[in-house]
């Protein structure tokens, strides 16, 4: 049988069942965005708020998801707490490469952190409207952290959507211009799939 | 397996509360059948429970598709040569052994597809498109695969006629008692899955095409699910259209059907314009060949119908009725299994309930997902999320579930494997299983 000991590490088994930061965020200021992943019927709200240095100030997730999905957004909000936008959105950028980089046969997990570090800051076709990600210093770029403990989800290629839905939700509440904080609620509805089109947050 | 060599008397089922089953079908032996099985998964003996989304092939479908490619292969109702000739014969010869496994000797009655969706689209935007308007209402349920759901939507939106869904009994099931409810003289069209991908369980066809016909509704049965578990005789449901896929049925992937009654077929309009499907083409305009090559525009997926046939013929070689019973069996007995682990919620009636091949259920703790993901560690191929059925889903107040199908191929052992691999799953997140 194959290993899960990498996929299912106990930091993300400890998170999933005792997820940090869930809950609701309120009040007038607070950025939010619903993610949906159609494919597994995963969703989540993130919430947050964001103080006069455009440092995330406060972050809370809720949402209906498998373990890899919940632990991620519970890893996340302890991540991005404190950080600029500017930074989150690296950081977002560098979990992403991590992700979803094809590993040389044999490669270690270090092997792949160490050289998605190096391509930390190439930035994703999709990434449009986020000046911040390019202007991000590449020595600024924040380690992973404890984020490395998701990295077993690379070898389980169906579930890496699972990883990056709270991160892509969290792009999605973020501002697009960072310099021009404004206050507003965004919401992506979720709840008409019966219409003709189902939102989707997660385009990996 | 040699199906002439079978036993056509098949064992005694076991009742339900027999601690010892016997399978109708000798599910080692058919095992042999299908080369995917003997190739080993993770390491693991390949417990495949999955067929409900696609099942596997046998030798017997593989070699008449092989067969046909590297011998018979041409376009088909075009040539004069002996090729063309060779394989109108074969794909033709496919039409009129579907019609017999559908009880009907009505050749003229089955139209090749891609697939169910396929189908479903084409009596949506040939029939429906042609006979309704606004006021006019389609009758689903809720608990449609979205293939059966999505077309009719697109319909409605089209043509201004209101789409209206059949009640579901808390346990996701049809309410009958609430037919009456929803089934007016404005009805034309009653579409609904033969049997649940999610639930197993089957739709009371018969009095629903009563109440239907009497008010003068079509009904078009998504027999997806039904085929591949049992008799099918479009005669005997009375129904008008029935659709459904070669490939969960032990056929290829990109081949389906759908059956009609000729007398609609031949007042249908095209669906899609092509070759084959005309007459005669002008520049000022064209006229439309017979049903069913009116609905069959352009090459059509040829090697796929042999293979379809081929399924036929090894599926009746089983016997039909021993795969209900095998299936019923397995399902039953998975069912019943699961339904006893703590924490474990069935979708659908209770345990005991009759199930075609198929049973969903939640863990508590635990996401269908890593559920999947740890049991096909173990070598265990299921069904993780909605299975296409998300208004089901959000009528039972589940996100996902995980889904077990099974096929002719399976066996009790299959069972223990799923069991044991639950167990694993609930241990692994400290559940105390």
């Amino acid at each position: 049988m194959s290993d899960l000991s990498d996929l299912y590490q106990e930091v993300v088994v400890e998170h999933a069942r005792s997820p940090r930061n869930a809950g609701v965020l309120e009040g007038e200021g607070v950025l939010r965005a619903d993610g949906d992943n159609p494919l597994c019927g995963d969703r989540i709200t993130v919430m947050l708020e964001i103080d006069a240095e455009e440092r995330i100030r406060e972050i809370r997730f809720t949402g209906d998801g498998c373990a890899i999905s919940t632990a991620s957004a519970s890893l996340m909000t302890e991540a991005v707490t404190g950080l600029g936008v500017a930074d989150a959105l690296a950081l977002f950028a560098r979990f992403r490469e991590v992700m979803t980089t094809d590993a040389d046969p044999g490669a270690t997990s270090a092997d792949v952190l160490n050289t998605a570090a190096r391509d930390a800051t190439v930035v994703d076709g999709a990434d449009v409207g986020h000046a911040g990600v390019e202007s991000a210093d590449p020595d600024s770029v924040p380690p992973l952290g404890m984020l490395e403990a998701l990295v077993g989800v690379r070898a389980y290629p169906m579930r890496v959507k699972c990883a990056t839905l709270a991160w892509h939700t969290l792009r999605a509440a973020l501002p697009d211009e960072p310099a021009a904080v404004a206050p507003t609620t965004r919401t992506v509805p979720v709840s008409g799939r019966a219409a003709d089109s189902v939102p989707v947050v997660s385009t990996e | 397996m040699n199906p002439s060599t079978l036993d056509l008397n098949p064992p005694p089922v076991a009742d339900p509360g027999s601690p010892v089953l016997t399978e109708p079908l000798d599910g080692a032996v058919v095992r042999a059948d299908f080369p995917i099985l003997a190739h080993e998964q993770n390491g693991q003996r390949l417990v495949y429970l999955d067929s409900a989304a696609s099942s596997q092939r046998p030798n017997a479908v593989l070699d008449a598709m092989r067969r046909y490619e590297t011998h018979s292969h041409a376009n088909v109702h075009r040539g004069v040569h002996r090729l063309a000739a060779e394989a109108t014969d074969l794909y033709e010869r496919a039409r009129t052994r579907v019609a017999a496994f559908l009880g009907t000797d009505d050749r003229r009655e089955v139209v090749f597809t891609s697939g169910t969706t396929a189908a479903i689209n084409l009596v949506a935007g040939s029939w429906g498109q042609d006979q309704l308007g606004p006021g006019d209402v389609i009758l689903v349920t809720p608990m449609e695969h979205h293939s059966n759901l999505v077309p009719w939507q697109l319909l409605s939106r089209r043509t201004g006629s209101e789409l209206r869904a059949i009640p579901l009994l808390p346990d996701g099931t049809l309410d009958l008692d609430a037919l009456p409810t929803v089934l007016d003289d404005r009805v034309r069209f009653v579409t609904m899955a033969h049997v649940s991908n999610t639930l197993g369980v089957t739709n009371p066809v018969a009095e629903v095409v009563a109440a239907a016909h009497a008010v003068g509704a079509k009904v078009l049965l998504d027999a997806a699910q039904s085929v591949p578990h049992g008799p099918v005789d479009v005669r005997g449901l009375d129904v008008d259209f029935l659709a459904f896929s070669g490939h969960k049925m032990l056929g290829p992937t990109g081949i389906g059907v759908l059956w009609a009654r000729h007398e609609l077929l031949e007042a249908m309009p095209p669906w899609q314009g092509g070759g084959e499907m005309i007459r005669r083409v002008t520049m000022e305009g064209s006229t439309w060949n017979d049903a069913p090559y009116r609905f069959e525009a352009g090459t059509p997926p040829i090697a796929q119908a042999v293979g379809l046939a081929a399924a036929v013929d090894y599926m009746q070689g089983l016997g039909m009725d021993r795969i209900a019973t095998h299936h019923r069996l397995l399902a039953g007995d998975a069912a019943r299994r699961l339904d006893a682990l703590p924490g474990l919620r069935l979708l659908g009636p209770a345990a005991d309930a009759a199930r075609e091949g198929v049973v969903s259920f939640t863990v508590d703790g635990l996401h269908a997902h890593d559920l999947a993901t740890i049991l096909d560690a173990r070598g265990i191929a299921v069904r993780a999320g909605h299975h296409c059925t998300m208004p089901l889903h959000d009528h039972l107040g589940v996100a996902a579930s995980t889904r077990a199908s099974f096929a002719v191929y399976n066996t009790l052992e299959d069972i223990d494997d799923l069991v044991e691999g639950v167990k694993h799953a609930q241990a692994m997140f400290g559940l105390n299983a």
